[in-house]
């Protein structure tokens, strides 16, 4: 859906027209009341429960979102957006300046998760949606959700933070970084104008995604997985062959992301997420961003295996909240999965988020 | 299902549209009750699998220790706090009372009596640490690390100034009188107050 109206953006800068590329699951009820935002991750899309138009694979939630799911499709009418500075239709670098026709590149302004959210908003307006009966997102998709309760807090009466955190830290932001210089290092980069070229930075992306694909995973599932096991192979090769079984997958991992993902998408949704700190417009007092959130109710599920977003920074946020007198549900669930278990097979997961929005499971 | 009795009591007691934190709300049993008759309760609870169930259950419940995590609620944050069967599972009792009383103007605290008779007896006769219904596990692998009577409970009250608005006893599941609880109630059930 392209909006015609101006989005202001946190930098400053506004776009003059916004397109928002979205999915549903599930119909719409007469008073409009049944309405579920899912917000994905760095990475997602709005393919939730639908197969994936590039890949062929099924949705990234398939598991969670469906008719008798956890977030059931014959209960609600399920929406989710691909993120504003995405590359799966919405407005983002690979869109054509409105003069030129060329795709903007570096010249598409840096954007926040509040402008993500911001999009969503307008998207919502259109639709006629005005309040939502829950929003749900993990990891860059949890963010989503606080700044919704922040932001529109009056627009929801259910939000679903998994595997999440108020703020980038600098370990976050670190990570981040590894990956844009990767980006930008690759000759193949050319400085963002590389669309109507040959060539894409592919390696660059691909090493980005590695890096990052680590920090998505313990090292206990590294370990059970992949262990020091070899690739095809009985003996070291004394070369820089993909010897072991890890290396192997995390080549694999890299190069099918770029078939999929756009680089310079990637540069900008990582530089949204390291800007984000909820706190950061009310003098570092998270509390302050939840001041009119007190009729919401929240529910916060972390993972003990999590290190990229772990339990205290869950806990930062349910402190948060209960001074505030927000009513607030969490738990530390165990799982093996690292960050990623939040998209994996975690049953008391779909328990808490059926329950969070009102239904058993 | 029937709330056990100690609930029972404690649900009859607190009045509609209060707000309520149940401090060790195990799977929300209490809780499920209380907001059945209007009440906003929320809850404390330590284990992940009793959090899980009661979120599952659409109760509001965040997974904390009594002995840390009252500290993350500012003051008068709720109307009753309620801690059933668990003052004798925490580090240091009489702090925990005062964060109750600090978090709401008034308190349930319940916890069983170890100077029941029956815990005389075993403790008179066998010479062992009782093992009753109420107290069902060995001294090595207990929960219950500050074993307290109705006399100890009702020192520390008054030591600290602190009111007592009312009182029930239970002996089994039926009611027993203040004068004999000591000796009588399994059970006892304060509701407090600054």
């Amino acid at each position: 859906m392209t909006i015609a109206s101006s989005l202001p953006l946190d930098s400053g800068q506004s776009l003059p027209s916004v397109t928002i590329a979205y999915q549903s699951y599930g119909a719409l009820n007469a008073d409009k009341s049944n309405a579920v935002l899912i917000c994905h991750a760095l990475t997602g899309d709005q393919y939730v429960a639908s197969d994936h138009p590039a890949t062929g694979k099924p949705g990234w939630w398939a598991r969670m979102v469906g008719p008798g799911k956890p977030i059931d499709t014959d209960r609600f009418h399920v929406i989710c957006a691909n993120v504003l500075g995405s590359c799966m239709g919405s407005s983002g670098p690979a869109t054509p300046d409105a003069v030129t026709g060329a795709p903007l590149g570096m010249a598409f302004p840096v954007i926040t998760i509040a402008d993500m959210v911001r999009a969503q908003a307008m998207l919502l307006d259109q639709l006629g949606i005005e309040r939502l009966h829950a929003v749900v997102g993990g990891s860059m998709g949890g963010m989503q959700v606080l700044a919704w309760s922040a932001a529109y807090p009056e627009r929801i009466a259910s939000a679903v933070v998994i595997a999440s955190a108020a703020r980038h830290s600098a370990q976050n932001i670190a990570f981040h970084e590894v990956g844009r210089q990767a980006i930008m290092a690759d000759p193949d980069w050319q400085d963002g104008q590389y669309y109507a070229s040959e060539r894409a930075p592919t390696k660059g992306l691909a090493v980005a995604r590695m890096a990052a694909h680590i920090t998505y995973l313990s090292e206990e599932g590294l370990t059970e997985k992949f262990g020091r096991r070899l690739q095809a192979r009985d003996i070291k090769s004394f070369g820089f062959d993909a010897d072991f079984q890890v290396e192997s997958y995390l080549r694999h991992q890299g190069l099918a992301f770029t078939d999929r993902f756009d680089a310079n998408a990637y540069l900008y949704i990582t530089r949204a997420m390291d800007y984000f700190d909820l706190a950061d417009p009310h003098d570092g007092r998270l509390s302050g961003a939840f001041s009119a959130a007190k009729d919401v109710r929240f529910t916060l599920v972390s993972f003990d295996t999590d290190w990229l977003y772990p339990t205290a920074e869950s806990r930062r946020i349910v402190q948060a909240l209960q001074s505030v007198g927000a009513s607030a549900s969490f738990v530390e669930l165990s799982a093996p999965f690292g960050h990623d278990s939040f998209l994996l097979d975690v049953p008391a997961l779909d328990r808490i988020v059926a329950g969070a929005l009102g239904g058993g499971f | 299902m029937a709330l056990r009795p100690d609930l029972a009591i404690i649900a009859a007691a607190v009045p509609t549209g209060s707000r309520v934190l149940d401090v060790g709300c195990g799977d929300g049993e209490l809780m499920a009750a209380l907001r059945d008759q209007g009440v906003d309760a929320r809850g404390l609870e330590i284990d992940p699998v009793n959090v899980t169930a009661a979120i599952a259950r659409g109760q509001s419940v965040v997974q904390g220790d009594a002995n840390r995590d009252l500290a993350d609620y500012p003051g008068d944050a709720f109307d009753y706090a309620i801690l059933s069967q668990t003052l004798q599972t925490t580090e240091r009792p009489d702090r925990v009372v005062d964060e109750l009383l600090r978090i709401a103007p008034r308190a349930f605290v319940s916890f069983p009596n170890f100077a029941h008779w029956r815990v005389r007896l075993d403790l008179l006769w066998g010479g062992r640490m009782p093992v009753t219904r109420l107290l069902p596990v060995a001294w090595y692998e207990t929960p219950n690390i500050h074993h307290v009577t109705v006399s100890d409970f009702r020192d520390l009250l008054r030591a600290k100034g602190i009111g007592v608005e009312a009182a029930w006893y239970l002996s089994g599941d039926r009611p027993t009188s203040a004068a004999a609880a000591t000796w009588r109630a399994e059970h006892a059930i304060f509701l407090i107050s600054r």
